[in-house]
Order: C-alpha cells, then structure tokens, then sequence
C-alpha cells in the first residue's frame, strides 16, 4: 500500500534535462508517447531514473513499514478465521516490498542501500503509517480504506512507462483487490455488529480520516517538473484527481454503511466534484518530515529488526556455505 | 474407542500448533530477510490451519466450537509443550525450535495417517504433505547457518543447548498412552521420539552441531497437564483481547 510519490515542492525544476543528449531524450520521449516500456537496460534521462528510483523505493518501505500497525493485530484478531486472513494480508505486503525492491535494483540502487535509507530516515515512505491503530477496528479501516486509496494509485502506476515497476504492479494489484475485500468484509461486520462494534469502528474511521485525505499528498503545483513526469508517465495522474476518484468510489460506501465522515463540508456539487475540508497540510508536512506520533517507533523497530538479523545476512554471505538460496 | 484418550491426544496437538503458530507469526514483519518473515508466515499460516482443523473434530466429538475453545480458556486449560510458549528469542532460538518441533510433527502426522480413528487419519494424510515444506525448510537453515560462520554456528549451538531439554518435553506421555496404543489410535510417545532421534540426528550432523550429552537429558514436561511457564498467559491474554470483548458476537 501507499500514497502518491512525494515530490518536494522546492525543488529546482529548471535543470531536469540538462546535459542529456537531445537525440536521445527524443527518441525516448517519442517511445513513451507511443506506449512502449522502458526496460532496464534502455537509455534514459538521469531525472527518470532518479524519480523512479524515489517513487518504487517509497512504495517499498511502506510495503514493509505499513506490515507493522497492521502487524501487531495479528496476535489480537478475534477468532481463527481473522487471524487466518490478516496473515495472509500482512504477508502479501512484505511480498509486495520484496517484489519493489527487485523492481527498483534493475534501475541501479541495492536493496540493502535501499534498507539503510530507510532506517537512517534519508527516504520516505507512506505518511499514513506514522500514525498508530489503537484498535482493532483501525486494523479493519486500514486494510479497507488505505488499501483502497492504494489500489486507485497503483492502478494508475501500473499504466507508467517503466517496465519491471509496470509488471510488479500488475500482481500487486490483483492481490490488493483481495486486501480491499477482506477490509471491507471487516468494517462490514463491525459496522452492522453489536453496539461496542459499531462506535469502535466509527471512532477509526475518525481518527484515520485526516490520514486518508493525506494520503495522495498535497494539490500538484503546476511545475515544468510535475508537468515532464507526468509526460514521462513516471507520475501518472494529479493527486487531486486520485483524492476525487476515492471520495467518489467509496464515501457512498462508507455512508451506506451508516458511518459517518467527520468532515462536515464533504459533499458532491454540482460539477460533479467532491468539496471537502482542506486537510491540514502543515500537519502532513510535520509528519512527513518525522513529527508524527509514530515516526520514531517505526524506525526504531525497523532498525532493530534489521540489526537483529544481521548476523543471519552475514552467515549468509559466508563464502563457504552449500545453500545460496534462501527458501521462501 | 477411548473418547477421552482421542480428546486428550487432539488438544495437545492442537494446542501445540496453535501456540506455536501464533510465535511464528510473531515475526511478521521483523524477520532478518523479507523472505524468512514470508517463510515464517507462511508457517505461522499453515500451524494455525492445522489446530482449527484438530478443534473441528473435537467440536464434532462435543467440545465447543474451535474460536470458543481457542480463544477463551485460560493457560492452566491448555495441554501443548511448554517447548511452544516459549518466547521466539533471536533467529537462532526460532530455528532450531522450528526444526525439533516440526519434524516430531511431520512423524506425528505420518504416524497418525495409519490411526484408526479414521477423522484424524483422514486429517492427518492432508497436514503430513503441508510438513513437508516446514521440515525441507528447517532443514536448509539449520544446515545453512550451523556451518555458516564462526558466529551464526556457536548461535545454533547454543540454541540447540537451550532447546533440548524443552523439546524433550514434546514427548511427555499422556495417562492415556497405553489405551491409544492398544486400540491402534496412535502408536504413541516414546516410538515418535525414537524415530524423531534418528531423523534429527544426521541433519544435526550435517549442520556440524552437537545434541547435548544423554546424561544431561532431562525432559520438561508438566505442559501436557496445564503446567506453564509465565510466558502463556500472557500470550493468551494478546490471543483473546478483541475475542473477549464480546465473545458473542460475530467479528
Ligand atoms: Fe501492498
Ligand atoms: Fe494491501
């Protein structure tokens, strides 16, 4: 699961193509608008490979760090049936990470590289997984409504121009499809279950709404920058318009449910576009940039995580062992 | 047939795999290589599978349903090895845990597919083919990191030390043991352990470890009759929080 690339709004636009060969960057261009995927060994602009770089990294992390709020509900789900499926859920998402991380490697940049930026906080990952699931019901309205928003971008992404990251998504997204039933069976049950059931799933709904309107990242500014990714089909689609698609697919959904959204503008005008409360983006930018109320925990189990396991890496790596091939 | 001998054999496998299926699923997340926290899920899934599929046919010999049983007794209810609650501790301790604990139960599984008690025979032909995967598994990485480095093979070593005695424990014989014998249900505790011995023994040796010394054996047993350690409560306590919430109500 995750959100729209994030693309720091300062950066310099100006320079995104300086110094590539002009021939080339045209006939890479002129592939792209034809429709043809790029493959690693193609060439392309340093600014592609760069962004893309970025993009399937910060989809990998939070493939792996989304693993932990969900994570801890495994040991907590009522009864085999929930605790069968979260499994399985949480599982394809560390199955997710490892099919990005292989997608990204083919542009240049080691998993293990990829790891250590993450754990010394240099690249990003989802902001939504920097705030904590109290309850179980914050579990079921992740794997419903995270999930969701996750599917519209990866949807979109899937239609980009890079091959190996086109290909991962193909099956990330049929599996997504299954992590979005699975969430909404849950919230399903809660939302039409006793009374403790039904506040508890209300009251996540709550906490996880400004979350989710976060979660495609700020309005697009109109830049040159925004403008050659999008032509480069490395972005495939503004994060105001990703936001309008999942208000309009699943708000009603919510609503049918007797939920309610705490936002008391949300509503549809009559151009048929939703207008809603401008999230807080301030606070999104303090998250983002490590002030939320998770940050610090993720990385830290992240980091111990990674430190507890090295010695099994390095046995690994023991040049006179018979198996190479860890069995998974 | 000896309801209460079937009972006692199907609780104690069942809450074996359920208790360890839920430490495996503990390193969701956290393992060392994204594709050993995948293995262990994985494992984590199948355990938990096999337990709610033994509390079935409890259920259709009259016990409660298989959540109501899982979720809702306390630690001096349940009848696994005390070797299974134990915390996961470091990779190295999960390993070896992996490895003892499921090649006894892929030969529990194998024997029990002759039982004749035909619902666990039936079950039972299923699960040994799902073992196979866990034991090939166990296999790869304890042989693997045994001769890895200087490191990872005191690590194993000192794991199996620690392992041993808790894993002896697995055998604990039931009151019942002589009654499933004679009436061909299971052919019982000490011919599992024996052919588990000679199972273990030449992987152990390929991974360059050493079992314990035999006058330093000394089984732990006491889980089979509801005597824990503390770590079970606990887990029970996590296991059961949304359940007991409302166990009446439909999650
Ligand atoms: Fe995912
Ligand atoms: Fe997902």
């Amino acid at each position: 699961m995750y959100g729209n690339a994030y693309i720091d709004p300062n950066e310099k636009s100006n320079s995104i193509t300086d110094g590539e060969d002009i021939q080339k960057l045209n006939a890479f261009e002129s592939r792209i608008s034809n429709g043809e995927k790029i493959e690693p060994k193609d060439w392309m602009p340093k600014e592609y490979r760069k962004q893309l770089v970025r993009m399937i990294e910060q989809h990998a992390h939070s493939e792996i760090i989304g693993a932990l709020p969900e994570g801890t509900w495994i040991t907590r789900a009522p009864g085999f049936r929930r605790k069968l499926a979260l499994m399985a859920k949480v599982q394809d998402e560390v199955g997710h990470a490892q099919l990005l991380y292989s997608a990204a490697e083919t542009l240049g940049k080691s998993r293990e590289a990829m790891i250590n930026d993450l754990i010394t906080g240099k690249s990003k990952y989802s902001n939504v997984f920097n705030y904590p699931a109290y309850t179980w019901a914050d579990a079921c309205i992740i794997a419903w409504l995270i999930d969701a928003g996750a599917i519209i971008n990866q949807v979109a992404n899937a239609k980009g121009s890079y091959g190996p990251y086109c290909r991962a998504l193909d099956r990330i997204c049929v599996e997504e499809s299954f992590h979005l039933k699975y969430g909404h069976d849950n919230v399903v049950t809660l939302a039409t279950g006793s009374k403790i059931q039904r506040e508890m799933v209300q009251a996540a709904l709550n906490r996880w709404w400004p979350p989710i309107m976060h979660f495609f990242g700020p309005s697009d500014k109109i830049s040159l920058h925004t403008e050659i990714l999008m032509k480069w089909k490395v972005k495939m689609a503004t994060n105001d318009d990703m936001r309008q698609q999942f208000l309009n697919m699943y708000v009603p959904k919510i609503w049918d449910l007797g939920l309610t959204v705490p936002d008391s503008k949300l509503m549809k005008n009559n151009e048929n576009k939703w207008e809603y409360t401008e999230p807080d983006w301030d606070e999104f930018k303090r998250v983002i940039n490590g002030g939320g109320p998770c940050n610090a925990e993720r990385l830290a189990v992240r980091r111990n995580a990674e430190e507890r396991g090295r010695w099994v890496r390095q046995a690994l790596l023991a040049k006179d062992s018979k198996y190479l091939i860890p069995l998974a | 047939m000896n309801q209460d001998a079937i009972k006692e054999l199907l609780y104690k496998m069942a809450d074996d795999l359920l208790i360890l299926g839920h430490r495996n699923s503990e390193w969701t997340g956290l393992g060392p290589i994204l594709e050993e926290d995948i293995a262990f899920s994985s494992m984590a899934q199948d355990k938990i599978g096999q337990s709610q599929a033994l509390f079935e046919i409890l259920h259709s010999l009259g016990e409660q349903e298989p959540d109501i049983v899982a979720f809702m007794r306390n630690a001096n209810q349940f009848h696994n090895s005390q070797f299974v609650e134990l915390p996961n501790g470091e990779y190295d301790f999960s390993t070896i845990r992996h490895f003892l604990f499921d090649h006894a139960d892929q030969l529990r599984f194998e024997m029990l597919s002759n039982s004749l008690f035909e619902p666990l025979a039936k079950l039972s032909r299923k699960i040994k083919g799902e073992l196979k995967y866990h034991v090939f598994h166990a296999n790869i990485w304890v042989t693997k990191l045994g001769n890895g480095n200087e490191e990872s093979h005191s690590r194993m070593q000192n794991a199996l030390n620690e392992c041993w005695n808790f894993a002896l424990g697995i055998f604990e014989e039931s009151q019942f043991e002589r009654q499933l014998i004679e009436e061909k249900i299971f052919e019982g505790e000490v011919e599992l352990k024996k052919r588990w011995l000679e199972n273990i023994s030449g992987i152990l040796e390929k991974a360059n470890l050493k079992i314990p010394n035999t006058n330093t054996w000394q089984a732990i047993n006491g889980g089979r009759q509801g005597k824990h350690t503390p770590n079970l409560q606990p887990l029970l306590d996590e296991m059961s929080e949304v359940f007991k919430i409302d166990a009446s109500a439909e999650w």
